[in-house]
Order: structure tokens, then sequence, then C-alpha cells
């Protein structure tokens, strides 16, 4: 059983760092960006490129992976989704382009990292072996400790700078906060840059514990669809718990379902879809949207 | 009057450029062989792999002067078609090949893909090479379809049966992709497994191909605590983790798979883990490989950048294809002269030392030779490269 938490708390503050920079997003331009999982891949193909490839150190291929996905959101912000949501007032529009900037992105990566799957050495290793209860490489224990700093910091980030209350001013009401002075423009592309930044991050921690490989990008995103839905589109702490939630429910249906073959999604989308026909808007979202 | 002159010098000088390129172009007639495979998402790595060997091959031999046919040198270009894995993309690639008159073609690489573009091949007359084990295929009345490698059933009881007497097997565990080509193999591997007298002792334990973390998956295997631990059709991107994930919850045990991996992927996804795991190749090791494989790795290398070991086994199908024609150029064209040729085709394998020979073999297991004959080399993974556990021979 502590095997099984152990393993639900390390997946869910992945899976939950994952969340926020989607739902961000969300919550201050109302788009759904279908290319967060390529970011991701992208973040964690940049740590590849600088620790495997130039041989440096880890802590600068993070931090190399944070600031390409911060550039990079932020000139998709400006140059794709600025223009598009300016000229149309449809929400299919900015769904057809965060498509297609997925679709791109694939290709990218395929041309610039190619077809295979990239690792990075342990960063740290040795494996903690609490009397055959708890089994828990240090590498994994270093990096959820990171993602639960990293999710602590953004939390501090929305919640005490100024930068934080604009954001959180534009996501509550986008009209109201440009009456009250708020460069909606800027804060849009800090926060889509944000929202990028935070998915190359977790590419670039998880590169050294799952590698990375171009197919990754798909299957990620929708595992982010999953935790924002089950906490609540738009919703910073409801996609915390979305993320703790399923990396939680994974944990335990890997374990106690594993003698019934594959089920576990299986069972994860069943309960999914009756808790929604339940509470459509999630755990922490309003009705109204 | 001088831009009249230069217009005129300009025309002239393109038109025989063109004129010179066209003659270059028209030295060799060229022979159109086509790829059907994945080449984007998780399972990439498969049909990049063949489409870059073929591509490879293809301009060392138009460098060299073309293949010789029938005492004419023909240019080889390759055609190749983006299946993303997908049955019904698969057939569109294969109508695509035979609107082009295409005969042969490579891939696909999966079991459903294969399945499905079986009736457009035979219908359009095209000799395909895939690289997916239902024995369906390759039995008659199916004809058109030959096995571009060893399959499971034919590598994975070699590999039990050296480990049950050289390592003191007993107790087996399977895991396997939730897809139908890891099930599949995994149900013949332990069937064939339990034939041999091993003790099965999971074999029920699946994984979603997207998974990224493998502890939780493995757990219940590791606590049955087999003897070795078979990755079922495990994809390249896949293995590393799985073998991680194992070691980290402190198996000791063998780690082994029937698909071909990559040197690089795993040291870098597994490092000194995976040290010991065994899977299969081509002439992947330098005891085995003779001078053109060799110079086939190096083209590659300078042509992509980087060489994938998967080609050791998948740098054979165009080498059947053009020989065989060779034999029988009226293969070039008639498919029924082709297969009429399989029968009896033999020359010599440039890919390995020694005498080794291309031929056409599985009647053992198909009732027909619909199969290439590549070695059975069962490789064991140390410090960043393979090394040759043994050799054995299909059929």
């Amino acid at each position: 059983m502590e095997q099984i938490l152990a393993n639900g708390l390390y997946l869910g503050a992945q899976y939950a760092l994952i969340a926020l920079g989607l739902t961000l997003i969300f919550s201050l331009m109302n788009v759904l960006n279908f290319a967060h999982g390529q970011m991701y891949v992208f973040g964690g193909f940049v740590t590849y490129t600088v620790v495997a490839q130039l041989g440096l150190p880890f802590i600068v291929g993070l931090v190399a992976s944070a600031l390409v996905l911060a550039v990079m959101g932020a000139l998709i912000e400006v140059f794709l989704f600025r223009p598009v949501i300016r000229k149309s007032k449809r929400d299919e529009s900015t769904m057809l382009l965060a498509a297609g900037i997925a679709f791109f992105l694939d290709a990218v990566i395929l041309l610039l990292f190619g077809e295979k799957q990239r690792g990075v050495p342990k960063i740290v290793g040795g494996v903690l072996n609490w009397d055959m209860r708890i089994i828990m490489p240090y590498d994994r224990i270093l990096i959820g400790v990171l993602a639960i700093a990293l999710i602590a910091g953004f939390i501090a980030l929305m919640q005490y700078t100024k930068a934080g209350r604009a954001m959180r001013a534009l996501a509550q009401d986008r009209v109201a906060a440009q009456l009250m002075g708020v460069d909606v423009d800027r804060y849009s592309m800090i926060g889509f840059a944000l929202g990028a930044m935070l998915a190359g991050l977790v590419g670039g921690l998880l590169v050294t514990i799952t590698g990375i490989n171009l197919g990754m990008g798909g299957p990620t995103s929708v595992k982010a669809f999953m935790m924002i839905m089950i906490g609540g589109a738009g919703v910073i702490s409801g996609a915390i718990a979305g993320g703790f939630i399923l990396g939680m429910m994974e944990s335990i249906g890997l374990t106690v379902l594993s003698a019934y073959g594959d089920i576990t999604y299986l069972a994860i989308f069943a309960s999914l879809m009756v808790f929604l026909a339940f509470r459509p808007q999630g755990l922490m979202g309003k009705p109204w949207g | 009057m001088l831009r009249r002159t230069v217009l005129k010098s300009t025309a002239l000088a393109a038109a025989a450029s063109f004129g010179m390129f066209g003659a270059a172009f028209a030295e060799n007639p060229v022979l159109k062989i086509g790829f059907v495979g994945v080449t984007s998402g998780p399972a990439a790595a498969w049909g990049t792999s063949n489409q870059r060997s073929m591509e490879t091959r293809a301009a060392w031999i138009n460098e060299t002067g073309g293949y010789d046919i029938g005492g004419t040198k023909y240019d080889i270009e390759i055609v190749s078609f983006d299946d993303q894995k997908d049955p019904k993309r698969a057939i569109a690639g294969m109508e695509q090949m035979a609107q082009a008159g295409i005969h042969y073609v490579v891939g696909p690489n999966v079991d459903d893909g294969a399945a499905a573009v079986r009736p457009v091949a035979e219908q359009n007359g095209i000799i395909y090479f895939p690289y997916a084990f239902p024995k369906e295929l390759y039995t008659a009345p199916a004809s058109n379809a030959v096995l571009g490698m060893v399959a499971n059933y034919q590598s994975g009881p070699a590999i039990y049966k050296y480990l049950m007497e050289n390592n003191g097997v007993k107790k087996v565990a399977f895991v396997a992709a939730n897809e139908s080509d890891p099930l599949s193999q995994r149900d013949s591997g332990s069937a064939a497994a339990k034939a041999l007298g091993l003790e099965i002792v999971s074999d029920t334990v699946t994984y979603q191909v997207d998974t990224t973390d493998f502890t939780p998956v493995l757990l219940p295997i590791i606590q049955t605590a087999p003897d070795l631990l078979v990755l079922s059709g495990v994809s390249p991107a896949n293995a590393p983790q799985l073998i991680r994930s194992a070691r980290e919850l402190g198996f000791t045990g063998l780690i082994s798979t029937e698909t071909a991996q990559d040197a690089a992927v795993l040291q870098e996804g597994a490092g000194e883990l995976a040290n010991g795991f065994i899977s299969v190749g081509g002439a992947s090791t330098a005891e085995l490989a003779s001078d053109q494989m060799k110079e086939f790795v190096d083209r590659y290398t300078k042509m992509f950048g980087e060489y994938n070991d998967e080609s050791n086994t998948k740098v054979y199908a165009l080498e059947y294809i053009l020989a065989t024609i060779a034999a029988n150029p009226a293969g070039m064209t008639d498919v029924e002269a082709f297969k009429a040729t399989m029968d009896t085709f033999e020359a010599p394998n440039p890919y390995m030392k020694g005498d080794a020979k291309l031929k056409y073999v599985g009647t053992t297991s198909f009732g027909q030779k619909r199969q290439v004959s590549v070695p059975l080399v069962v490789n064991t993974f140390n410090n960043g490269a393979f090394e040759t556990l043994f050799v054995a021979q299909v059929d």
C-alpha cells in the first residue's frame, strides 16, 4: 500500500505540473492548447541536447528548456493566437490553430531531433528501499520534490507578484481587468509564455526518468486535458488536484487491476464519464465558466 | 541589344543545363521500389530505419553506376509513404504504389497494416516485405507477402532454450504493450516457453504504449520473482524505461526481447542498468559484419547523422528484391516470375563475413518459402554495445 501511495504521489506531482501550464493558458485566453504535449516534448529534447550532446550540467539544460519554451510560447501568442482571437469570435478558430501548431511542432521535432527515443543519464544514483515497503529511486524522489517546489513557486508567483495578480484578474474578467488598467496583450503573452515554460520544464525534468520521443506529445496532452476536466478547467487549484487524483488513480489501478489486463485507463475513463455527468464543471470549476 | 543578347545567352545556358541534367538522369533507366510503413509517432523508429536503410543503399548503388539487371544498369528510386501505423493509411499507401506501377514494396511494420494491405497487393501484382508475424500472411493461399525478419515464434524458443541450458532459467514472466503486435508476440512466446517446460509466473500484465512510469506496471511482476522477464514486442522507445524500472525495483534476473533494439537508445535510457539485456539483431557485431556492412553503416551515418542498429536487419529487404530480380529479370514486372525464382534463389550474403547466403526460407513455419533468410543473431548489451550471444538459422 505504501508503494502505491508513493507511486501515486510521484506521478501526481509531475502530472499536476503538466496540467498547470495548460489550465493557465485556458484561464487567461479561453484557448485549449492542443500543442501543450508537443511543448513538453520540445522541452525534453532541449534538455537532452544541452546535457547529453553538449555535455553541460543538468541545471543548464533545465534553464535552457524553460527559456526556449517561454520564448516559443510568447511568439506563438503574439504572432498566431493574438491575431486569430482578434479577428475571429468563434472558439473553434483557436482550437484549429492549436491543433495545427501541434502537428507543426511534431514535424519540427522529427526534423530537429530525429525519431529515436532519447534520454540523459540519471542525475542521482541509488534506490531508497524502506524494508521492501517502499522502493523508490532517489532521482524520482528528487524530481518529485522539484516538481512540488515548482508548483509552490508558481502559486507564490500568481499570489504575490504584480504579474500574477494581473493574470488572475484577467482570468476572472478580461473586460473588467482591461478597464482597471491591466495591459491585456502584455499579460496574455506573459501567461502563454509561462504556460509553455511549465510544459518545457516538466519535459526537461522527466527526460532524466522517462526519456523523450516525438510520439509522447499527443498522449501527454490527452492526460493534461483529463486532469483539468477532473479539477475544473481554468482553475489553478483544480489542475493540481486533478494531477494528483489522476496519478493516484493510475497507481492504484495498475496495481489492483493488473491481474485483469490493461483496464486501468478503461476504469479511469468510465469513472470520469460518470463524474462529469454529475459535475461537468469538474471539482473546483464554476458552472458558469 | 545587350539586354537581348543576355536574355538569349541565359535561355541557351538554361536549355543546355536542362539538357545536360536530362542526359545525366537519362543515363540509366530507373527501377522504383516502394516503402509503406510508420515514420511518424511513437513507433517512427521502426519505419524510419527501414526507409533510411533503403535510401542509403539506393544512393550507394546509384553513385556506383546502378544495379546490373540482365546486362542493363538501373538507378534505384525509393518511393516512401508514411502509414502512421494506421491500417487505412497503409491501404492508401499500397494503392499509391500500385498507381505508380511499383511491384515491390518494403513494409508495413505492424500486424494490422500488413494484413490490411494484402488484398491491394494481391490484386495489383505487388510483392511486399512486412515486418509482421501473423502466419496467415505467409501461408497459402497467401503468396505475395515475404517476412522481412525472424519472427518471435522462431527466435523466442531458441532464446529460452539457450537460457534454460546455460543460465538455469526455470521461471519466466511476460509483459507486453496493449497492442496487437506485442500481445500476439506475448501469447506465442508464452506458449513456446510452456512447451519447453518453463513455469510461466506472469503473462497477463500489459501497459499502454504511452506509459511514462513503468514502476507500477512492473511491481506485480517483480513480486512473482521470475528468472527471466520477457518484454514481448517491446518498442525501442519503451525498452530502456522497462529495463530501468525493473532493475530499480530490485529485479536481478535476466531480461530479454525478440525485437531489434538500438544500442545508443539503451545506453542513453538505461545506462549500465541495461547490461546483460538480450535482444535480436542482424549482422550487428564486429565479428559478424563484412566490410560491405561496415561501409553501409558508414554511409548511413554520413547521410543521416546517426546510425540505427535496427538497420542491421532492415538493410536486407531491398538487397533481396534486387538480387532476386537480377537472378530472373522477368521478375521486374512479373511477380509470378519473381515467386518462381524465390524457390531456388541463392546469392552470397554481402553483409556477413564467411559463406553466408541470401536465400528464401520459411517452409517449416509457413509451408512455402516466404521469409528472407537473415541470421538469427542473439545479442547481449554490455556497456553501450551489443555482443553476440549466439547465432542460429531459421528453417
